[in-house]
């Protein structure tokens, strides 16, 4: 007890360094957990702390772990670099489509987020980035119009700034709950890259699992570079759609990383513990894109 | 304006008998000249790419086909593109700004084919790449939406200066059924989900998200309602003549404009 105690003060000063103003919603959920973490995969169960340590990739394995934005943050940024952008930023719709609003708290209270994506600007080996992070663990990590509209703002930042823009998504999609408004992001996001291309704004895409459906089809997958992580899930309509309509099974690897990469669709499969490296690498690359 | 459900509209729009891209090009279009494939993989029967005048202006066309009967659906895979058929609008597309053409898209699909060719080949990259060069054409672009707008297979389509819809038409994130698979697990909730998803012209009028609604006799248009024919020509003829003039540096940003203002917060 005394000793979870511990882990729980220790992160929260990491979190009153991380976030311009702290608040307990933010400490993440791994630390109100138990010790044990039994991987997603195979089932092999690793001690919390070891798992950490591995960046949540499974020991045994090699399964890469669903991340929280804060987990991410930590194993790629600068200590102390981050501030998030329009962190409050939450929908007026969630009262308006029934089971929504309850479904939404829930989500708010597992989470520690107000939403699907948490946004911000941090130094990455010293370069200074825009950076979207999509919580799969928040409604599936799906787009309506909060996560929309705070991505859209943060390419608009990154163009007036002149700062490389990196988008981690994990998404299962489009949000049903906000309809045709929620359809209405794609386009939104899109349009807004095409002007930060445009004006020479260079932008890394970094699929984690899942990337489908409504943010496969518009953000994801426009970046001038995009990478991925082992074994993520990517593709645009779901395996038990698509069996259904051509009345087939689909082979196991179907929709992985490494069979969208054979198809000419990612730039790379990068494993997390390669990733930070990876992505200051290439920030260095473009380095006079961003200014 | 008739009162009905969104259920009655999703089955006029789905209705065999409702006139399809093939039936109202030649009613809207003359000189009409089709061309084909994407330059890289194939030709999608499911979207017309095509050149015709309107009322003498040289326009460049790009309409989702559904097929009038069994035949010609299995010809054009219901109406439901492939990538190819995204990577040919975009191609087309390209040629029309190149050519200073204004664009012309009729929707008309359940959604974007969900197969495993369509997987392997990108459907995800190429509706992304369709959202995001429509964003910045530097063409006027005009969107009717003819009977039914799904998804990510239809918006692909729709990122135009304008977007109008026949009254019956519907539009949405998802066809009906894949709504209530989603959310419910269960398809057969079709009808409960079509009222709640607010996917009709009088709904989306009323959010902003389209610019007009081409109102239709009771119980939907047929191929001989000249009246409403002409209600669409009209709206062609005022809204070409309209953004033609619009310097495109102007046009671009208010697209922009336009589609930023979506699903404000
Ligand atoms: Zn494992």
């Amino acid at each position: 007890m005394n000793h979870l105690f511990k882990k729980r003060k220790e992160q929260l000063g990491f979190f009153q360094g991380l976030l311009s103003k702290p608040k307990s919603v933010n400490i993440p959920r791994e630390f109100n957990e138990s010790a044990i973490m039994v991987c997603d995969s195979c089932g092999g169960a690793s001690s919390k702390k070891d798992m950490a340590s591995n960046l949540f990739v499974c020991p045994s394995c090699n399964y890469h772990l669903k991340l929280t934005p804060q987990q991410r943050l930590y194993q790629l940024i600068d200590e102390n670099s981050f501030r998030e952008t329009n962190r409050k930023m939450s929908s007026t719709s969630v009262a308006l489509f029934p089971g929504y609003l309850d479904k939404y708290n829930k989500n708010v209270e597992n989470t520690g987020n107000l939403e699907a994506v948490v946004c911000g600007v941090a130094t990455i080996g010293g370069n200074k980035t825009a950076i979207a992070i999509l919580d799969a663990h928040f409604m599936m990590g799906s787009m309506g119009s909060v996560v929309g509209e705070k991505i859209t703002r943060l390419i608009e930042l990154a163009d007036r700034k002149k700062l490389p823009l990196i988008i981690f998504s994990a998404s299962g999609g489009a949000r049903m709950q906000e309809g045709i408004n929620s359809l209405m992001q794609m386009a939104k996001t899109s349009a807004a890259l095409a002007h930060f291309g445009d004006n020479g704004g260079f932008y890394i895409s970094v699929l984690t699992h899942p990337t489908t459906g409504g943010v496969s089809a518009s953000f994801a997958m426009l970046g001038d570079i995009i990478l991925a992580e082992p074994g993520a899930l990517i593709g645009f309509a779901g395996r038990r759609v698509i069996e259904k309509t051509v009345n087939e099974k689909l082979p196991d690897n179907f929709q992985t990383a490494e069979f969208i990469k054979e198809k000419g669709f990612v730039d790379r499969i990068v494993a997390r513990k390669q990733l930070r490296n990876t992505l200051i690498t290439l920030l260095e690359y473009h380095k006079e894109a961003s200014i | 304006m008739s009162h009905l459900t969104a259920w009655d509209r999703i089955c006029i729009a789905r209705s065999q008998n409702r006139p399809k891209s093939r039936d109202i090009l030649p009613k809207l279009f003359e000189d009409i000249i089709e061309l084909y494939g994407d330059r890289c993989y194939g030709d999608d029967a499911a979207l017309i790419g095509a050149i015709g005048r309107f009322e003498g202006m040289p326009v460049t066309i790009l309409a989702q086909s559904k097929g009038r009967d069994l035949q010609e659906n299995l010809a054009c895979n219901f109406g439901m593109m492939n990538p190819e058929g995204y990577r040919k609008a975009m191609r087309l597309a390209k040629q029309a700004e190149k050519f200073h053409r204004p664009i012309i898209t009729i929707i008309d699909t359940a959604g974007a084919f969900p197969g495993k060719g369509a997987e392997e080949r990108g459907q995800a990259e190429a509706i992304a790449s369709s959202l995001k060069m429509f964003a910045t054409i530097q063409t006027p672009v005009l969107a009717i939406v003819l009977s039914e707008g799904g998804s990510g297979g239809a918006l692909a389509l729709s990122v135009a200066d304008r977007i109008y819809m026949m009254e019956n038409a519907v539009y949405s994130i998802l066809s009906c059924e894949g709504f209530a698979s989603i959310l419910w697990k269960d398809e057969t909730r079709a009808k409960e989900a079509a009222e709640l998803m607010e996917c009709t012209s009088i709904d989306l009028a009323k959010k902003g998200i389209i610019d007009g609604i081409i109102t239709e006799p009771e119980g939907g248009f047929d191929h001989q309602s000249d009246e409403v024919y002409g209600q669409i020509r009209s709206i062609i003829r005022r809204e070409l003549n309209i953004l033609t003039k619009i310097r495109v540096k102007n046009l671009v940003q208010q697209r922009y404009e336009k589609f930023r203002a979506m699903g404000n917060v």
